[in-house]
């Protein structure tokens, strides 16, 4: 190592043609001794767990035996009624969020753009709960939907609404009110994120557009729809994307704000929540290979909803 | 600053006509109002919640002021939930996250952008690819191949490497360093390789000063992600003794057998050192947030 690290070697790509070929393999061995750290990490925590979650979800483990068993983990997780509970619930948080998390930081970073005072503040501001450890935000949300002694309940109490049992919640029609607080604490915990980066990308529409449509007589809401979102379409498009894919493996909001459960029946499991119940939760019945076999199916779920946007913003591209 | 705001929506002559400036200044307040309590709000009950009695905590209806302020509170909750150790085990954890991947993952993404070994595109697109399998999916396999690693044989269960490396494989790492190390000048690097400096050399000497901003952006989220994180720490530390639980899973276990205005002051405390963090790095923090996600 020491004899290649102090061996004189130009980094430029163009002078590497003209050297020999000694020269070139000291300079590959010296990379790869650059890569290897970082390659190492991938190959044991990234790229071998993925095969592995693959082989392990076609295997059995019996008494220490561990033997091939087909199709039988899928078969058995699809006939859970769990599973299509986990999935469900997962699907409508996902739909949720979108509905509030998603449209919410666009119309924030629209108005938060228009002012020219206190931004730096409001920018802080909406950003200083994503820095939160999400144990104490959650905690925090946890109390104040307590039924009983909750400040949520308190407020609508002395509004003469009706008092809800929010996150704790029984019912499972849809939307539930369960979801829809893991939801609203969620959104309140992750928006920043979202409106920071739409905001950037107000910033690069160039001004000129919005005169002309002015000098068209175009008002307020023409302007957005016909020019503001057609701008950020590109950003409005990935962050789409990103939230799907993020939303899809939530985990920690439903946990903490149930205690480390699932909820009243079950009504706010999650998929990845299910993948921990079958792994590690299940007292004595802990089944890596059910847990792998539905990390699969999550991962191409995932895998379609990022091929489909990948597809997507293709075909847009040769629009242009 | 003088420089005239940048046009957007609302025109700088509509703001400036009488009924503009009233609307303007109403809808500013508005917003600021609201916003200071929705974001604001939550955390004045985080803190101030832990000031109350434990029978004043969980009272009908709430309080918005503590009746009675117990400063103790905060003083029994801190020993009560091992605050100390567990600040301390996410601190080793967080910083020591940050430096394996400060040197792994610079060295990799020096080596991809300009040494450029054989193999490299090939590897470079395999790290990409793990983008799009997020690690949650993996659970399961990640879980039982830290607890016996193939070929070594070693358990990382319960070792702060069970978080340390895992935190390596970061792609988005490696590609938001190797983009900043393409963009250096390659005359710079030209000099240094005819005044006969080693790649190791280049790197230190050249490279890296120039990569100040790059590297920052990398250290706060590799210290974020691991002090945010919450299912992987609860896997792979927990239950021993003396606890090698993080924050976030210590707060969360003792949450169920404490008192509520403990559980409150726990986490406010839990909560100080990430906004005290924010309030110094908010320039950083802001400014990294869209130059990971926004391409020019």
């Amino acid at each position: 190592m020491q004899t290649i690290a102090t061996e004189s070697v130009p980094v430029l790509a163009p002078l590497r043609a003209r050297t020999g070929l000694g020269r070139k393999a000291r300079r590959n061995v010296s990379a790869h001794g650059f890569l290897i750290g970082a390659v190492l990490c991938f190959v044991f925590f990234s790229w071998y767990p993925m095969c592995r979650e693959v082989v392990m979800s076609f295997q059995k483990t019996q008494l220490g035996v561990t033997s091939w068993a087909g199709w039988a983990n899928y078969k058995r997780i699809f006939h859970d009624p769990t599973f299509w509970t986990a999935w469900r619930n997962t699907l409508e948080f996902t739909v949720l969020a979108l509905i509030i998390g998603y449209a919410v930081p666009f119309f924030v970073a629209i108005l938060l753009n228009e002012l020219r005072h206190a931004k730096g503040y409001l920018r802080c501001l909406v950003y200083l709960p994503v820095m939160l450890p999400p144990t104490s935000a959650l905690l925090l949300f946890a109390y104040f939907y307590d039924p009983t002694y909750g400040l949520f309940n308190d407020i609508l109490h002395t509004l003469h609404l009706p008092t809800s049992q929010w996150v704790q919640s029984p019912g499972t029609a849809l939307p539930s009110m369960a979801m829809i607080s893991v939801a609203i604490a969620a959104t309140w915990m992750n928006m920043g994120g979202a409106t920071l980066i739409y905001l950037a990308a107000l910033q690069n529409i160039p001004g000129e557009l919005y005169e002309a449509a002015e000098l068209d007589g175009a008002g307020l809401v023409k302007k957005i729809r016909h020019i503001t979102i057609p701008q950020t379409r590109l950003i409005l498009s990935m962050l789409l994307m990103l939230q799907i894919v993020a939303t899809m493996q939530m985990f920690v909001e439903a946990f903490i704000l149930t205690n480390g459960g699932a909820g009243v029946n079950n009504n706010t499991v999650s998929v990845v929540n299910l993948i921990y119940q079958y792994a590690f939760a299940l007292s004595g019945a802990s089944n890596y290979n059910s847990a792998s076999a539905l990390g699969v199916v999550l991962m191409l779920v995932l895998a379609a909803f990022s091929g489909a946007y990948l597809w997507l913003t293709r075909d847009r591209g040769d629009l242009r | 600053m003088n420089s005239p705001p940048p046009r957007t929506l609302v025109s700088s002559a509509q703001l400036n006509q009488p009924r503009g400036k009233i609307v303007y200044r109403v809808v500013l307040t508005l917003v600021v109002v609201v916003f200071t309590l929705v974001f604001i709000g939550p955390l004045y009950f985080l803190f101030s919640d832990g000031l109350k009695s434990t029978t004043e905590a969980v009272q009908v209806p709430p309080t918005i002021i503590p009746a009675h302020v117990h400063l103790s509170t905060y003083g029994s909750a801190w020993s009560r939930v091992g605050l100390a150790r567990l600040l301390v085990n996410t601190l080793y954890y967080a910083f020591g996250a940050l430096f394996f991947q400060l040197i792994f993952d610079v060295a990799a993404a020096y080596s991809l952008s300009r040494l450029r070994p054989f193999g490299g595109r090939i590897i470079f697109a395999l790290m990409l690819a793990t983008l799009m399998i997020p690690s949650t999916v993996l659970l399961v396999p990640q879980y039982v191949t830290v607890a016996d690693l193939p070929i070594l044989h070693l358990n990382l269960i319960g070792s702060p490497e069970a978080i340390w490396l895992p935190s390596v494989a970061n792609a988005f790492n490696i590609f938001l360093l190797k983009r900043f190390f393409d963009s250096i000048p390659a005359d710079l690097l030209a000099a240094a390789a005819i005044d006969g400096a080693s790649p190791l050399r280049t790197l230190r000497s050249v490279v890296l000063p120039i990569s100040r901003p790059i590297l920052g952006v990398v250290s706060i989220f590799a210290l974020v992600a691991v002090w945010k994180d919450f299912l992987w720490p609860l896997l792979v530390e927990y239950g021993y003794s003396p606890s090698r639980e993080t924050l976030n899973v210590g707060i969360f276990e003792a949450a169920s057998t404490t008192p509520q205005n403990l559980v409150l002051a726990a986490s406010a405390m839990a909560a100080v050192p990430t906004v005290i963090f924010f309030l110094v790095f908010q320039r950083n923090i802001l400014a990294g947030l869209t130059a990971g996600s926004l391409k020019g």
